[in-house]
């Protein structure tokens, strides 16, 4: 019997394949009393030597795909698994006490979690949990019901999890994985971004979906719907193989864009850019025919590592991404971390209302240190190519020109060392908080360019935390209040001869592009597979006919009536 | 018997990368090794044992190792302590 689920989409596509049920097995242990101790510990010695065995092949495929740093974690795991003080106890419990290998790995084993968990210190906590992964892995082997790894899978599966961590996106073969679905999750959720990046469907948040979903049952994955029907009729499988192949049908209309200009019916040229998180994106940026990166967003270097990543880490990073884009303009986000995203290394108190307290920009002029490494990576990067610069989270005046000076001593000492910098770096700021929004006139005198973030913007507009599902429904792109946010950017930088662009969400949203282009935006950011089905939108609306919308728009009482003109007009 | 002293200077203190480092390398030597600092000595062959000392910068461990090969192991650890983790 068919079940339909409904969730987030998180990443465009439709895909059809048997269920793969990413699932941690039943770890239950108990304590036996066993006869031949030695038995017990060859059986732990045994599971121990296949659990490192795995932790190498992840280790392999970590080092290949995402560089050493994100491979260290797992030559720590390696060592947990030598570890004398670790392994000796164990074997000794089994000898002396007489026990079954599970009970004494697991008493040894929490005896270290609750240890490090009892620590003072956040980076320390976190340890806890690789001695956790580490122990459940062998522990498994030890039950003799192994953990699925990812790195297994052999034929086209639709993966059905919880959630996705890094480590198992990181393991995910595309030619397998044909898509995923996930219990909890949203759109900006770590396992979303992956799944856009890497261009597999994917529906995330969908609630139920393990609990629904039996081992190698077909699902149907519709991220364009954010819909999933697990053991389809024949009748819904036929309707989704057609919605699949006309899917493909688009996407082959769309790739003959790929060259074309982002031009509207009447003539008038936008910028469609990319958004992008590590250098290994570009790939995706090029392939969609986006004119440049609006956004790079430079927290991912620092994160899923324990120290920061020094200057010339930063730099060939930053470097490789100019290069990439010959030419191109790419536009850098200085680092925006502290409260929601973590860094444990920087061990940050932890905050009431962290959305609206010690991140991003007022964290990186406190701790200038780190800040100006970044700044000096970026500078020498800019001699390669067409690189912007762009501080997050700018709520007044004063904190930009903070910001300017250091970047500005930091071009002084480099020019004085001789090291090549390029001679204009058009610096910008995004525009997430309303006070800057309202200030834009006085913002535009100073700045290059404005880089609207509309996540982070509504969210303060309509003070709703967008984390919160409950108040979900104050995330309104379309309400007027934001519009009229929006146009007072736009007008205020093109006073003053500079341009303004957006990177949220909205950027990329069908309803929203011909406001936009009414509005006179110059740049639109999105997900990379977003810019073909923009420019093809683009194409056929006129910018004369968006401006009179967008007019109309901003006079409309409600997002919903915003949203029926736009529909009415242009969908 | 052999032993020395070294301040630590790396800003993240001996963490998980440098921690690593350090276990390897004193898992070469037949020696038994120790890491003291504040009081506490731990088996410097385990990385439980090592991190679970939360080393910060400006600490000041001691590294003894006592065995047939202690002055090669307390060589080589200095090779791995100069690296960045300490001047």
């Amino acid at each position: 019997m068919a079940k339909k689920l409904s969730g987030i989409a998180a990443s465009a596509g439709i895909a059809i394949a048997k269920a793969f049920r990413l699932e941690t097995p039943d770890l239950t242990v108990e304590k036996q009393t066993v006869d031949n101790p030695d038995e017990e510990i060859q059986k732990f010695d045994a599971s121990l030597e296949k659990s490192k065995a795995e932790l190498e092949v992840i280790k392999q495929k970590m080092l290949e795909d995402l560089g050493e740093e994100h491979a260290e974690i797992f030559s720590a795991h390696l060592l947990v698994l030598s570890d004398p003080e670790l392994v000796d106890p164990i074997k000794q419990k089994i000898n002396n006490d007489k026990v079954n290998a599970s009970f004494a790995l697991k008493e040894v084993a929490d005896q270290f979690i609750s240890m490090f968990e009892a620590m003072d210190n956040e980076y320390m906590r976190e340890r806890a949990a690789d001695i956790r992964d580490v122990s459940t892995r062998v522990l498994a082997h030890v039950l003799g019901s192994p953990i699925v790894s990812l790195a297994e899978i052999h034929e086209e599966v639709i993966l059905i999890a919880e959630d996705l961590t890094p480590s198992d996106t990181a393991q995910l073969n595309k030619k397998f994985v044909k898509g995923f679905v996930t219990d909890i999750g949203g759109r900006t959720s770590h396992s979303a971004i992956m799944a856009r990046s890497m261009e597999i469907p994917a529906v995330v948040g969908s609630k139920t979906v393990t609990k629904d979903s039996e081992q190698g049952v077909t699902v149907i994955v519709d991220g364009l719907e954010g819909n999933v029907i697990i053991d389809p009729s024949e009748a819904e499988l036929a309707e989704y193989r057609q919605k699949l192949a006309d899917h493909e049908e688009q996407k082959k209309e769309w790739a003959k864009l790929v060259n074309e200009p982002s031009v509207s019916k009447d003539g008038h040229h936008v910028e469609l850019a990319a958004n992008i998180g590590t250098p290994k994106d570009v790939e995706g940026v090029l392939n969609n025919g986006a004119e440049g990166v609006g956004l790079y967003r430079t927290e991912f270097l620092y994160m899923g590592r324990d120290e920061l990543p020094n200057e010339d880490e930063q730099f060939e990073s930053y470097k490789k991404v100019v290069e990439n884009l010959d030419g191109k303009p790419v536009v850098i986000r200085t680092l925006d971390v502290g409260g929601d995203k973590e860094l444990p290394y920087l061990d940050l108190p932890k905050e009431m209302n962290p959305f609206l307290g010690f991140r991003a920009i007022r964290l990186c002029l406190e701790q200038d240190d780190m800040f100006r490494v970044q700044l000096r990576a970026l500078l020498r990067a800019s001699a390669f190519g067409n690189l912007k610069i762009m501080f997050p989270m700018i709520a007044t005046l004063d904190e930009f020109r903070q910001a300017k000076a250091m970047l500005e001593e930091e071009k002084q000492k480099l020019i004085d060392k001789n090291v090549e910098v390029s001679e204009k770096i058009e610096v910008g700021i995004m525009v997430e908080i309303p006070s800057t929004a309202v200030m834009a006139p006085q913002f535009a005198k100073e700045v290059d360019f404005f880089s609207i973030g509309t996540n982070d913007l509504i969210q303060y507009t309509m003070a709703a935390d967008r984390m919160n599902e409950q108040v979900s429904y104050l995330y309104q792109p379309y309400n007027p209040a934001i519009l009229r946010l929006v146009k007072m950017v736009i007008d205020a930088s093109h006073a003053e001869g500079k341009w303004t662009g957006m990177c949220g969400e909205m950027a990329g949203d069908e309803v929203a592009i011909p406001l936009l282009l009414g509005l006179g935006l110059d740049e639109f950011s999105m997900s990379a597979t977003s810019v073909l089905p923009a420019r093809s939108q683009l194409r056929k609306i006129s910018k004369e006919e968006a401006e009179s919308v967008a007019t109309k728009a901003l006079e409309l009482n409600t997002s919903e009536e915003v949203k029926q003109l736009v529909e009415k007009t242009f969908l | 018997m052999a032993e020395q002293t070294f301040k630590i200077t790396a800003e993240t203190g001996i963490h998980a990368r440098p921690a690593t480092q350090l276990v390897n390398k004193a898992g070469q030597y037949e020696s038994e090794v120790t890491l003291a600092y504040n009081g506490k000595s731990v088996n410097l062959k385990s990385i439980m044992g090592v991190m679970s000392l939360g080393v910060g910068q400006g600490s000041e461990v001691t590294i003894k190792a006592e065995g047939p090969d202690a002055d090669q192991a307390i060589k080589g650890l200095e090779e791995v302590m100069k690296q960045g983790l300490s001047d």
